[in-house]
């Protein structure tokens, strides 16, 4: 349909605009201010506030800008006499029931009532009676509340419905008993609840990690870049007396929207974490001694040089710089060190000989609102990748078909036509499709216009990922679908890029010596680590990551953090620095290189880890390593890289049609686990942020309730559930969702770090 | 340079003389002014701005609510706020700093405060004797402010109509 342009006028000054359009996004669109409270132009229109009225030609009454559609020859007055007097007026009235307790309100300084009230009210009120009393609510440990301040715009009531797809805000009561809340005392369960906190025009909703930590003008903005998921939302890590006390959303509508998931808003907590290490630590007869910086990086380079590069293995987190993982893996080459790995979480490494240069989406992420069929291969995109989620959920509630084949049923904000099959199955269920062009869901992709099938995390780390994509990328290719990856971390697809895979170097160039994979080289066998921010509970395996870090004679960890864990199988301790205290990039699922600058310095003699590691370089001896600035690196990576697409999936490999699944189905008793990460447990800096650590519910084991009558148990139980030799005891649950013969105990958490493989065999009893 | 007549006039008379001498006999006889300090003192404007003090409610309750509005408002940097939630869900202070050698006695900052919280006193007497003592703590505001409190009630009041 073509858009229709009219001209109208505002303020006697002709105006385009698409016929139509509210009057407040045309004015917007012109940088006419008009003040508004429950407009936003993510969020449906409610008109409500009555704060944006403005005059109308031949109208009688003012009308509200953001409930009146434009059409051709209207003329509107946003500052005339009548307008003014209808703003003031309105004002007014919000003000009645607002209290006085800016001075407290952590939104002061920042806050839209008081702009609009300084900008549009006058300077005194006519009301003298008592104003109204709210009681507050408890939502959880993410967002304070202070509902007397509620002005009932309802952003966060339709955000709820139509953004977090989760209806979890609502009013109560009419007129000016109007009040809003969760109708039942609970916490807001949304991962992208969050966003409620800007939303909110005034300090009735604000953050409760931050609340009374510093007031809005007394603290410096620093743009930075998320450091969790694949999206890379653009952030503002605001800084008090340099320490970080809040993350906002910045605007960019090709990445993030105005939204950031609260993984990504509240995770700064865990900078300041009591596991912060601020000194370089060695190890020395069972004793931590604190060393110089000097003393350190000698110990360090000794321990590489004497290390035997066929024993040593490196690993470095997705969650690093793209300067810090180049600069790692060419110190790790500079010293003969082959085995060079960020792939902790994968198990299958078949064929990574045939995998492109990087897992990206395929298409840019705003692209994906735009696809007409979806098909997603083991992914819990809500919890993985909230803001692609949100992409999604908006090309399905357009009409397009979102399918998905998981291994559990995951929880979706939206209709998902979704299979559910144990880990071991996936693949046959997935070769099933693949055979037969009148599937469903074959057919669905092919006769949409624009369809994507994309894998998600828990595919890249099932034990049959070269199995799955193959199979993934023959449906794609069969059906026309883009192929794409919803890639782990905030830099999955620059570790790609970076080099830092065993069998080839930066840019994806070809490598003479390969080494081997880190499901190899994680073994006794290994005789010296590397670990760059990588923690136990990163693994795929802690159990045997256990066995072999312990093992190892040499453990050099360079990262913010050490908890007791660390500690016991570190032998060095280089402590280095958290996304907002150094400068660096991160590439998205999408491709696309987004810099940024520290906010902030590390604590003590912590230092930007980029720094750190090229110091450790010359320190061993690794000739041409003299960059002085990220941006050098960079640079050198964008030379090496020129001519290769970076956002190209074309997968290489042998189809794996027949390939047997490699966990075998269940022995007698013995469930098949499904470990799938914990949203708040992916990295070491979200693991440490507290208040995201208290939305995780309670560890359990989740069973079919079919095989849990077979065993007679009830929700509740306990369960003795072990894995290798360890058993540890656990509540039992009952979902549906969970295939008969699996059992669901999420990875990352506390008590999974003790367990072992994240899809392997799990032995479960009744306990007592 | 030519000879000037009323120069010399001037000079010899000892016109200027005695006119400086009438001035000092003026004021030999009229009412002495001096003030014999500190035995005596000058009264005080009700707007005086002297050291500072922290005052608290009726009840005990120190009034500062650490909104940081006479911090944001110091054009001398003189003031610094932490603030803490207190049990009781309150916001409160755990530091109140002003540091005297900094401090302009320019008055915004009892101006800024929504609580009359923070005042500046009649005190002008004090003094130093080692370094550091010029950063008045909150103990000691609020310790001239509980001092003081029936004066500075006093002043507030009476300069209250015109405000």
């Amino acid at each position: 349909m073509a858009e229709e342009f009219v001209t109208i006028e505002i303020n006697d000054q002709p105006v385009q605009a698409r016929k139509g359009a509210m009057l407040i996004e045309v004015a917007d669109n012109n940088g006419i201010s008009i003040p508004r409270f429950c407009y936003h132009k993510k969020l449906s229109i409610a008109a409500n506030c009555r704060m944006c009225l403005v005059e109308m030609e031949k109208s009688w009454k003012p009308v509200p800008a953001c409930a009146t559609p434009v059409n051709a020859g209207m003329k509107f007055w946003t500052r005339s006499d009548k307008a003014k007097n209808a703003q003031k007026g309105i004002m007014e009235f919000l003000l009645i029931n607002h209290p006085l307790d800016c001075p407290i309100c952590d939104q002061g300084g920042e806050c839209e009532l008081q702009d609009v009230s300084v900008g549009y009210g006058s300077n005194k009120s006519q009301y003298a009676e008592i104003k109204r009393v709210v009681q507050d609510k408890d939502i959880g440990p993410l967002i304070e509340t202070e509902m007397t301040r509620c002005i009932q715009c309802t952003r966060c009531v339709r955000f709820g419905d139509e953004i977090a797809g989760m209806r979890e805000m609502g009013g109560v009561g009419r007129g000016d008993r109007l009040e809003i809340g969760t109708y039942i005392e609970k916490s807001l369960q949304s991962e992208l609840s969050g966003n409620v906190i800007d939303l909110c025009p005034v300090g009735a909703l604000t953050a409760k990690p931050s609340r009374y930590k510093a007031r809005a003008w007394e603290m410096v903005a620093h743009d930075a870049i998320a450091p969790h998921d694949s999206v890379g939302s653009h952030l503002q890590v605001h800084t008090f007396r340099k320490e970080v006390v809040r993350a906002v959303p910045r605007e960019n509508d090709a990445i993030n929207e105005c939204w950031i998931s609260d993984r990504d808003r509240f995770s700064y907590q865990g900078i300041a974490s009591a596991d912060r290490i601020t000194k370089p630590m060695l190890k020395r007869d069972g004793h931590w001694y604190e060393v110089s910086w000097q003393q350190a990086l000698d110990a360090t380079a000794e321990i590489l040089r004497a290390a035997d590069p066929a024993r040593t293995g490196a690993l470095a987190s997705a969650t690093s710089t793209v300067e810090e993982l180049y600069l790692f893996q060419r110190l790790m080459r500079g010293l003969n060190i082959r085995n060079i790995d960020h792939r902790v979480r994968q198990t299958d490494f078949s064929d990574q000989s045939a995998a492109p240069l990087c897992p990206s989406l395929g298409m840019p992420i705003a692209q994906l609102e735009q696809q007409n069929a979806v098909f997603l291969i083991g992914s819990n995109v809500r919890q993985e990748q909230p803001l692609l989620n949100h992409r999604i959920r908006k090309a399905a509630l357009k009409g397009a078909a979102v399918m998905a084949l998981n291994p559990r049923a995951f929880d979706f904000n939206y209709d998902v036509a979704q299979q559910a099959v144990a880990p071991a199955d996936m693949l046959q269920a997935l070769q099933a499709m693949a055979n037969d062009p009148d599937n469903a869901v074959m057919a669905t992709l092919k006769n949409a216009e624009h369809a994507a099938v994309l894998l998600g995390n828990v595919a890249v780390q099932h034990p049959d990922f070269a199995a799955l994509r193959g199979l993934a990328y023959t449906i794609a290719e069969q059906t026309g679908a883009t192929f794409g990856y919803l890639a782990e971390s905030a830099n999955t697809v620059g570790a790609w890029v970076a080099g830092v895979v065993p069998h080839r170097l930066s840019a994806g160039r070809e490598l003479k010596q390969a080494g081997v994979p880190v499901g190899e080289f994680l073994s006794e066998n290994t005789r010296t680590f590397v670990l760059l921010n990588t923690e136990l509970a990163d693994f795929a395996n802690p159990q045997q990551a256990m066995k072999a870090l312990s093992a190892a004679e040499n453990v050099i960890v360079i990262a913010p953090f050490a908890d007791n864990t660390t500690r016991k199988y570190a032998t060095v301790l280089l402590p280095s620095s958290t996304f907002a205290e150094t400068s660096g990039t991160f590439i998205n699922a999408a491709g696309q290189w987004q810099s940024f600058k520290g906010a902030t310095v590390p604590p003590g003699e912590a230092r930007p880890t980029w720094k750190v590691l090229r110091v450790l370089g010359n320190t061993a001896g690794v000739p041409e390593f003299d960059w002085v600035a990220t941006e050098e690196i960079v640079a050198e990576l964008h030379l090496e890289l020129d001519g290769v697409a970076v956002c190209n999936n074309r997968y290489a490999g042998t189809v794996g049609r027949d390939a047997k699944s490699c966990v075998s189905t269940t022995a007698d008793g013995a469930f098949q686990r499904i470990g799938d990460v914990q949203m708040y447990r992916v990295d070491p800096l979200v693991r440490r942020a507290k208040a995201l650590q208290a939305m995780i519910p309670p560890a359990a084991v989740q069973l079919n309730p079919q095989d849990a009558a077979n065993m007679g148990v009830a929700a509740g139980d306990t369960l003795k559930v072990s894995q290798g030799a360890v058993t540890i005891t656990l509540p039992a649950q009952l979902d549906a969702g969970i295939p008969a013969g699996c059992a669901g105990l999420q990875s990352g958490i506390e008590v999974s770090n003790v367990l072992g493989a994240a899809f392997g065999a799990l032995q479960i009893a009744k306990a007592g | 340079m030519s000879f000037n007549w009323k120069h010399y006039f001037k000079t010899f008379s000892l016109k200027e003389l005695m006119q400086g001498m009438g001035v000092t006999g003026k004021y030999f006889f009229e009412r002495k002014i001096t003030i014999q300090y500190p035995e005596e003192k000058t009264p005080i404007s009700n707007r005086f701005r002297g050291h500072h003090a922290l005052r608290r409610y009726p009840n005990g309750e120190e009034r500062c609510i650490a909104c940081k509005l006479c911090e944001a408002v110091c054009p001398a940097l003189a003031i610094t706020i932490d603030l803490e939630e207190r049990p009781d869900g309150t916001r409160r202070t755990t530091r109140y700093d002003i540091d005297m050698f900094k401090c302009i006695y320019c008055g915004f900052c009892e101006e800024a405060c929504p609580v009359d919280a923070i005042v500046e006193t009649n005190i002008f007497e004090y003094h130093f004797e080692n370094r550091g003592e010029n950063i008045q703590t909150k103990d000691k505001l609020l310790a001239i402010g509980d001092k003081h409190e029936a004066e500075i009630a006093k002043m507030k009041a009476a300069d209250a109509p015109y405000r």
